[in-house]
């Protein structure tokens, strides 16, 4: 689907006309922006979303091709269906981009996120976050004496969890890179 | 092929004379001084000396508009491109093809706040197409011939080149427009045939039918304006137009209903109300056509031609989105309406023409008329009746000035006026005439002024007189801010807060300052031949209209109201915006 040459919206075909384009409900969609890999082209990315007030809850990028030059950009991003339509046809006629793929809407799709966990703390709590970490199917990256550093990959809100049950055991410090998707299947 | 290695500087020239460019706006400046060089030694393009980096992008604007063809600028670092930013916004917005060029300080310089850097790709990122900080002399060449394909195709819109001076002087093979490969950026042009058989068909049935066009029509080129003529006679389905699809429907044509929107026509606005099918042909639900939203045309079916698929749904849900360029969109549609019979809904749509002539009879652009104080609509009349014969291209600036232009003034032909629509620039009118008349030299170029932005870049009337432009500049002279006085009058109270032009130059004196010639006009009786004055003066012209000062621009449909509020004239302008619409522009 190469997204400049794509009719969006228009096809009665598309799973987006199934959609209320007048719902007011707030939705959270999943973007795979594939991009040129050239100066500036992430900037462009972020400057249109701040620019038209548009929300970005995640956002990673790499680069996916090297010989053909090209990165992946993954947005979380929020807002009504007809924003989220908008987002899209905007993110499509930037020069650069090559196809914009709406993850939510295209099918079932693999969403992980990889995030780090800093947590102090002595005796019992210690061994607390030991064994919650091995529920999560955590892995222990670094270690001292008052201190570990946990490794967990997995959905956005199951980091997050782990951070909600980190909280009270010591959690001091925390990265997460955000969320990469790909579609399932074929 | 022969190996063609040379300086960035002359493959800067040749890209720019394979492109077929023969005019450059610029200033130069420390970081394109080498690009300077070249233009100094070879005669096949013209470079028009600006006196403000601004004014050569408007003056490009006028040159690309009047044309269709891409319009080149050339400035320097730094401050020359921060001055070429609200061009360029200008250009964005209006959807005008511009390439231009930018030197910058050395790469080994760049990020260490070197004189004049700015950081240019960053700061025009937002008001360009696209742009390119080339880095890499191998890449010159290619990155210009890019530069005009991105420009141009697709929904048009300015792209900046910034090329550091080392680049300038490093010597590297030159690639043209014929030996790059394909750029990847190939916009759809022809439109889903299923969708347009689904618009057919809705034509077929048509009871209240409206031709809804805009800038995307002159856009597309003139085959798409023969087209929408060819449309709307023979489907005798009326036609309005944005300000900046003026032209597309000739004005003296039978089915054309003036202008719609803030200060469009009552028959137009309640047409558009009162349609049951809109068929929007390259115009994109500007805030300034629609009014209140949610009461925008609540009765009517819409289809939506449009090159970007991003002003689709954009601020109005259609029913029927075609993405594509208009003309190919429009010749495919009439393709399939006349292969089917070319059937309409005549009956209704008789009824639908009665009803459209009795608004028609309001008269809505009626005005009390004066013989001692100049009207401005009477001024802006008499100037449509002594030019109309002439080969003649209107820019306007912005303001009441350029509502009354937009009303009173009459196109047959697409490319004629020039204006800035979206981003509604001061100080546009008189560069773009210069641009206008340096690709017509032999037009009659006329730039409808008003006091307050005539001044915002009158230094360029150096330019006109140095390149012999004989471009007029007809100044509607109220000694105010006349739109900012008029919604201070409805809308603040009568507060009329720095709304005045206190401290104005003598015009006819600045015009003998400049070198060229200039008049002033006070008595409706002497108007006619102040305008055939400066029609005839063979070179560039001021004249100085004194007009009334309180005059007000109807009609007008008040911020946050719908289309059939409008507002016909004084009368009916008491507490007419509530306190919603007072927070909209």
């Amino acid at each position: 689907m190469n997204a400049l040459n794509i009719q969006k919206g228009m096809s009665s075909h598309s799973a987006y006309d199934l959609r209320d384009p007048n719902s007011e409900i707030i939705e959270s969609h999943t973007l795979a922006v594939m991009v040129e890999n050239e100066p500036g082209v992430l900037a462009r990315v972020i400057g249109l979303f701040s620019g038209r007030g548009y929300n970005i809850d995640s956002l990673t990028v790499a680069e996916v091709d090297h010989t053909g030059h090209k990165s992946r950009i993954t947005v979380v991003t929020r807002g009504t269906p007809a924003v989220i339509e908008q987002i899209k046809a905007q993110l499509g006629r930037i020069v650069p981009v090559h196809e914009v793929h709406d993850l939510t809407v295209e099918g079932p799709v693999v969403e992980r996120e990889l995030g780090l966990f800093k947590v102090h703390g002595q005796g019992e709590k210690r061994v607390e976050a030991l064994r919650i970490a091995e529920i999560f199917r955590a892995n222990v990256v670094d270690s001292s004496l008052e201190s570990f550093v946990f490794e967990v990959v997995g959905t956005q809100s199951k980091l997050d969890a782990f951070a909600d049950l980190m909280r009270p055991l010591g959690l001091s410090d925390m990265a997460r890179t955000g969320v990469a998707a790909l579609a399932r299947g074929i | 092929m022969m190996s063609r290695m040379m300086t960035g500087a002359r493959m800067v020239v040749e890209a720019l004379r394979d492109q077929g460019v023969d005019t450059v706006f610029g200033y130069p400046g420390g970081a394109v001084l080498p690009i300077y060089d070249e233009i100094f030694q070879q005669n096949d393009i013209t470079h028009v000396l600006v006196r403000h980096e601004q004014g050569a992008v408007h003056m490009a604007e006028g040159y690309a508009r009047s044309t269709g063809k891409p319009g080149v600028v050339l400035v320097t670092s730094g401050p020359g491109a921060t001055n070429a930013v609200t061009g360029l916004t200008d250009a964005l917005l209006d959807s005008i093809p511009l390439v231009v060029l930018s030197g910058q300080v050395p790469t080994f310089l760049i990020g260490t706040d070197g004189f004049q850097e700015a950081d240019t790709v960053g700061i025009t990122r937002p008001c360009t197409k696209h742009n390119w900080l080339v880095k890499d002399p191998d890449k010159l060449s290619e990155t210009i011939h890019k530069g005009f394909h991105v420009a141009t195709s697709g929904r048009p819109g300015p792209v900046l080149i910034d090329i550091p001076k080392d680049v300038q002087f490093a010597t590297a093979e030159y690639v043209g427009p014929k030996q790059i490969e394909p750029a990847r950026y190939q916009p759809v042009r022809k439109g889903d045939i299923t969708a347009i058989t689904r618009l057919v068909e809705l034509i077929e049935q048509a009871e209240r039918p409206i031709l809804y066009t805009g800038g995307g029509v002159i856009n597309s080129g003139p085959g798409a304006s023969q087209l929408l003529r060819e449309l709307a006679d023979s489907t005798e389905f009326p036609v309005t137009s944005t300000l900046m699809g003026l032209g597309a429907y000739p004005a003296s044509g039978k089915h054309w209903l003036g202008m719609l929107g803030m200060h469009g026509l009552y028959e137009a606005n309640l047409a558009m109300h009162d349609c049951d099918l809109m068929i929007n042909v390259g115009a994109r639900f500007d805030d300034r056509i629609t009014g209140r939203v949610a009461d925008f045309s609540p009765g009517s079916i819409k289809a939506h031609i449009d090159i970007d698929p991003s002003s689709i749904n954009k601020v109005i849900h259609v029913d029927i989105p075609i993405i594509g360029d208009v003309g190919h969109v429009l010749e495919d549609l009439l393709k399939v309406w006349k292969s089917r019979g070319r059937r309409l809904n005549k009956a209704a749509l008789g009824q639908w023409w009665e009803k459209i002539e009795g608004w028609k009879s309001r008269n809505c652009l009626a005005y009390r008329n004066s013989d001692k104080i100049i009207k401005p609509q009477y001024a802006v009349q008499r100037l449509e009746a002594l030019t109309k014969n002439h080969d003649r291209y209107i820019t306007t600036e912005v303001g009441q000035h350029q509502m009354w232009a937009a009303q009173y003034l009459h196109f047959d032909a697409p490319n004629r006026w020039m204006t800035s629509g979206g981003l509604g620039t001061m100080g546009y009118g008189l560069p773009a005439s210069i641009g206008v008349q340096m690709a017509h030299p032999d037009a009659l170029v006329i730039n409808v002024a008003g006091d307050a932005s005539w001044l915002m870049n009158m230094q360029e009337m150096g330019t006109a007189v140095q390149f012999h432009l004989p471009v007029k500049q007809f100044i509607l002279n109220n000694e105010r801010l006349g739109m900012v006085r008029q919604w201070q009058q409805l809308l603040h109270g009568e507060r009329y807060s720095q709304s005045w032009s206190d401290s104005l130059p003598d015009f006819v004196k600045l015009a003998e300052a400049f070198g060229c010639k200039g008049a002033q006009v006070r008595d409706p009786k002497d108007l006619d031949d102040a305008i055939q004055q400066m029609i005839d003066y063979d070179g560039p012209f001021i004249l100085d209209v004194l007009v009334e000062k309180h005059e007000n621009c109807f009609p007008m449909i008040p911020s946050g109201k719908p289309h059939n509020e409008m507002l016909l004239g004084e009368a009916e302008t008491l507490g007419v915006i509530e306190s919603q619409g007072a927070v909209l522009v």
